[in-house]
């Protein structure tokens, strides 16, 4: 039995120090407060004086209140029972059912040794053209929604996990608002997904401490799942809550900030999670797709600053539509050969075509002449926005690329779109 | 090992303080014995009986009171044959062993040798009794893939020494005695074809360090023509995230035109090494014939590997790259990204609660940064040879915006800058490397005045092309809006160059030099168009063809016959060419 110490030394925010000896770091233990009990997390040994963060927070702890050690670290009950269940961010039942203890896993594991890795190989068929036919996703890859607050991104999430083909979804939600955690439960309940999902959630009411172990103990779990053969698709919203719970901590903490009063660690810590994806050669797979808001619309804000130099490209979201330009799959190209002959021409050539209608928008707005030109790329845009960028649009990859031909049959003579005349002459629409 | 030894007294993140019992120096590998395990770590701090060390693992489960072991040596890398073709992590620890051993992840606590100590090598002594030598002199050589590897004396015997006895020819592995030395107090030293080197200390066995002149051919023609970079050169590529850093690095680590490349992927994508790692094997060396993975050697601790060892990863690079150095030939160390290096040693300089400097950088910053890029260098050996270590450092500058600390000390320091604009990637013109900003102080492998006098295109056309942005094209004269066009076209069939096409990927010297001599013909050409458009279009066709024949084989029937095709369209067009561009011509062609 450890050793019970019921004096703390000083409680700063979300930390409080105790004098204690035989402790690891890295170690969990008890608070005893007078609202319950609250786990806490070593962080910090210095001499005989131990600090702790506090999952449920520091706010009315007592210097009189009893703190236990157990004895290990984080850990999470692994078991096909999770299935189906729903828990906080320290891994307490959220929903009705028991409180699991069996098999408990280490959570924030070490990396995947590099050269145990393999070249991405699948595509991941989402139904949105935008995704499948110009960004395309890949299993093990990992990849963020940028977009401001407001835009439906947690719809956006909700409908690639429920077309993806994937065995298991691991929800990890950071600073949720009720409403969007009862929508991503009632979507993945209506579509029958729900026995197939884990959910993390931690909500905007919830304490700090809580939203920084989700991404962790979504991912160890995701981790076992993907070990025992399964395709994983981890979801992570919103991740800017998350680097917020880290700038909190380490600012109560007096660490000094690097940029905007986030620590110096951001890109590590970010890192060490966006890393998790993997595609295990003779087993299953992580993919993960997270939400990164941009306070102001600012893609040089510190979160999607530091998560775009980690991620494998990001699906920019804007005006309730995936745009074309800022979004990049940087996997792509690994597998978008090997779909239908035409598909790296299509999703070119559109796309160039689309660049230069929103030059001539640019140029029709300062008041310049329209040309007969001019006039084909304006009927040309607002159909490539109508029937491919809009989010309604739920077609797979094959009838998208169908739909591009028309479009541009529809607007040009085969010559002016710039595409290889051995691919026109195949595919340009009959009639 | 020393005797000093000493007990944990705190632990914050990766660093821990222990307090010892005897001596300990700066730099020093410290072992913090964590039951079976053995955490590695280096002494950053000394404070009485304190000590302050960086450990190179995740540091959970370590108590107040738990055991610290020190070693007497300061953190070093292996040195001998075996070192090309492998995996390393930050420390050097081969990675593929390490995988055998410990399975998909990385356990903490395995260290395994750096150098196979099984494989036999073919040796051939250069030296016999009675020699004298000193240290990196030659005492024998085995072959190493399409190399002579030089065993040499070892560089942390500092003495001169009289060869007592050396082996025979014969076949031998890294620990065998190959010789024995006798100092000038006559003590005598056994050495092997191994040794040991700290990886913070330049090696310094040259003769003398020369300025880098010759051109360190990267097959990349904006580089190559434009932005040249020298053999013992140093470069930077700074850019915001997807702008290209990481492929341009992949085409120059495949077609440099060096003897060895080291690519040090440091805090960044695991799955971009996983590429280099399986592609390599398959490719071939055009220089030797062998496998490219022959050539090259990869220290890697990407982005989720432990914080400390990525500090370490870039020194361990040098290091070896300095050893290669030493035998004579061309060696390339890409570092990708050096940012993430300098923000290891933000996470450190935190934790020690030094004063911070600018975004929390440490005030030591711009000297670190310069003291690594110094490391690089073109020097002559003792025995008159020449041999080099070239220095590219990627950049991630916080937001994209070059006006941070790390940007800024490193152009302090290098010798040019490819600087890649989110503006020119977000357009797909590949390499992003932006034209008006980027600089070298290199000659390259055209004389600078062509390339000035075809560079003015670039500039002026652009002026141009920012003041038709407000006046429109009704508003821009047709001799302005040529210049426009020639700009346009300079930069669409020479600057920009397709990484993944066979061929345009990697282009020689040769074909630069020809390939540019068509462009200045087109820029020092007047033409007479009826109007603008007309001059588009015409432009827009020939782009077409020069664009087509980038891809064509050099020298081929199909080049040779679209050469023509071009030759004679353009010339049907020219109604007059500038003076100084047929100077150039004259030289060029
Ligand atoms: N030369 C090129 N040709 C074609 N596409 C390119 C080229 N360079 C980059 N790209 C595209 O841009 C993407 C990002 O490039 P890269 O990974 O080199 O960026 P980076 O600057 O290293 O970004 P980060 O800082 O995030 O690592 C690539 O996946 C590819 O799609
Ligand atoms: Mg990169």
């Amino acid at each position: 039995m450890k050793k019970v110490y019921s004096r703390i030394e000083s409680i700063t925010g979300n930390v409080i120090a105790v004098k204690a000896l035989d402790v690891a770091y890295g170690e969990l233990a008890e608070v005893q407060t007078r609202f319950g009990m609250s786990l806490a997390e070593v962080i910090r040994l210095d001499e005989g004086l131990v600090s702790l963060q506090v999952f449920a927070g520091g706010r009315g702890i007592s210097t009189g209140d009893e703190v236990r050690f157990l004895g290990n670290p984080m850990r999470v009950s692994f078991s096909d029972a999770l299935k189906g269940r729903i828990f906080t961010g320290a891994g307490e039942p959220r929903d009705k059912g028991p409180a699991l203890s069996e098999n408990l896993i280490p959570i924030g594991g070490p990396s995947v040794n590099p050269v145990n890795r393999i070249i991405p190989r699948e595509m991941i068929r989402t139904g949105i053209p935008m995704i499948d036919l110009f960004n395309t996703l890949v299993k093990s890859q990992k990849l963020p929604i940028f977009s401001v607050s407001g835009e439906p991104y947690n719809q956006l999430l909700a409908r690639i996990a429920m077309q993806a083909e994937v065995d298991l979804i691991v929800l990890g939600g950071m600073g949720l608002k009720y409403d969007d955690y009862l929508f991503f439960k009632d979507t993945l309940e209506e579509g029958g997904a729900l026995q197939n999902t884990v959910m993390f959630v931690h909500t905007a009411a919830d304490p700090v401490v809580e939203c920084l172990m989700v991404p962790d103990i979504s991912l160890a779990v995701a981790e076992r799942f993907a070990l025992k053969g399964l395709n994983v698709l981890v979801l992570l919203t919103d991740m800017t809550n998350f680097a917020d719970s880290l700038k909190e901590i380490s600012i109560t903490q007096e660490q000094v900030p690097s940029n905007r009063g986030y620590p110096g660690d951001l890109y590590s810590q970010l890192a060490s999670r966006y890393e998790k994806a993997v595609d295990f050669a003779d087993s299953g797979s992580i993919t993960v797709l997270a939400v990164t808001t941009m306070p102001g619309d600012d893609v040089t804000h510190p979160v999607p600053d530091n998560t775009g130099y980690i991620t494998e490209g990001q699906f920019y979201l804007k005006g309730g539509r995936i745009e074309p330009f800022g979004s990049l799959s940087r996997l792509k190209q690994q597998v978008n050969g090997k779909t239908r002959a035409d598909h790296r021409a299509i999703m070119d050539g559109m796309i160039k075509l689309f660049a230069a209608y929103r030059d001539t928008l640019e140029k029709k707005s300062m008041g310049f002449q329209m040309s007969a030109w001019d006039q084909k790329l304006l009927k040309y845009g607002e159909l490539f926005e109508k029937e491919m960028m809009d989010l309604s649009v739920n077609i797979p990859l094959e009838k998208a690329l169908d739909k591009g031909w028309e479009i541009l049959a529809s607007c040009f003579e085969p010559q002016e779109t710039g595409l290889q005349s051995k691919l026109t002459e195949q595919f340009w629409p009959k009639g | 090992m020393t005797t000093t030894k000493g007990s944990v007294t705190g632990v914050n993140g990766n660093m821990v303080t222990v307090r010892v019992d005897g001596t300990v120096s700066m730099n020093e590998v410290a072992y913090i014995v964590l039951g079976d395990k053995r955490l590695k770590a280096e002494v950053i701090r000394v404070r009485g009986d304190l000590v302050q060390t960086q450990v190179f693992e995740i540091t959970k489960g370590i108590q107040v009171g738990t055991p610290a072991e020190f070693s007497g040596e300061m953190l070093a890398v292996e040195l001998g044959p075996g070192l090309l073709g492998k995996i390393y992590d930050g420390l050097q620890n081969p990675l593929p062993e390490v995988a055998l051993k410990t399975g998909y992840f990385l356990e903490p606590g395995v260290y395994l040798d750096a150098l196979p100590r099984d494989t036999k090598w073919q040796w051939s002594p250069s030296v016999k009794p009675g020699d004298q030598v000193e240290r990196a002199d030659t005492l024998g050589t085995v072959p190493e893939g399409a190399f002579t590897h030089r065993v040499m004396v070892p560089f942390n015997l500092f003495d001169s020494y009289t060869v007592k006895s050396v082996k025979p020819a014969g076949s031998y592995s890294v620990k065998d005695e190959m010789a024995v030395l006798e100092d000038s107090k006559g003590v005598s030293h056994a050495v092997s074809m191994m040794f040991e080197w700290p990886v913070k200390r330049a090696v310094d066995c040259y003769a003398e360090r020369l300025k880098p002149t010759e051109p360190m051919v990267t097959k990349n023609r904006i580089i190559d023509t434009f932005f040249p970079v020298a053999k013992g050169g140093t470069y930077c590529i700074p850019g915001p995230f997807g702008a290209g850093k990481t492929v341009l690095q992949q085409v120059t680590s495949r077609n440099a035109d060096v003897d060895i490349v080291i690519i040090a992927a440091c805090g960044e994508r695991a799955g971009e090494v996983v590429e280099t790692l399986k592609e390599f094997p398959e490719l071939l060396d055009p220089r030797t014939g062998k496998s490219l993975m022959e050539r090259t050697i990869i220290v890697c601790n990407t982005s989720s590997m432990p914080v400390a060892a990525r500090e370490a990863s870039v020194y361990t690079a040098v290091t070896m790259a300095e050893y290669y150095r030493q035998m004579g030939l061309d060696v390339l160390l890409l570092a990708d990204s050096t940012s993430r290096w300098a923000q290891a040693m933000r996470e450190m300089s935190g934790r020690l609660e030094e004063i911070p400097g600018e975004e929390a950088f440490p005030a030591y910053l711009e000297s670190v940064i310069a003291s690594f890029y110094e490391r690089a260098g073109i020097v002559s050996l003792k025995s008159g040879e020449k041999g080099s270590v070239t220095i590219g450092g990627t950049v991630s500058p916080a937001g994209g915006n070059f006006e941070e600390p790390v940007t800024q000390a490193t152009l302090k320091v290098v010798g040019a800058f490819h600087g890649l604009s989110r503006e020119r990637s977000d357009a797909r013109k590949y390499p992003a490397i932006h034209p008006l900003e980027s600089w070298s102080k290199y000659k390259g492998i055209m004389d600078l005045p062509w390339v000035e006098w075809a560079h003015w295109y670039l500039e002026r056309g652009s002026e141009v092309g920012q003041m038709m942005k407000v006046v429109g094209e009704e508003g821009t004269s047709l001799d302005d809006f040529l210049v426009y066009l020639k700009g346009e076209y300079l930069d669409a069939v020479y600057l920009q160059q397709n990484s993944f096409d066979p061929i345009d990927a990697s282009v020689s010297p040769e074909r630069q030099k020809a390939m540019f001599a068509k462009v200045v013909r087109v820029l020092g050409s007047s033409f007479d168009f009826k109007d603008k458009e007309a001059a588009r279009s015409w432009f827009n066709r020939l782009r077409q063809m020069f664009l087509d024949m980038n891809s064509l084989e050099w020298g081929s029937d199909a080049f040779k016959a679209a050469d023509k095709d071009l030759v004679s369209f353009a010339a049907d067009r020219s109604i007059g060419l500038d003076t100084k561009a047929a100077r150039i011509l004259e030289s060029l062609e």
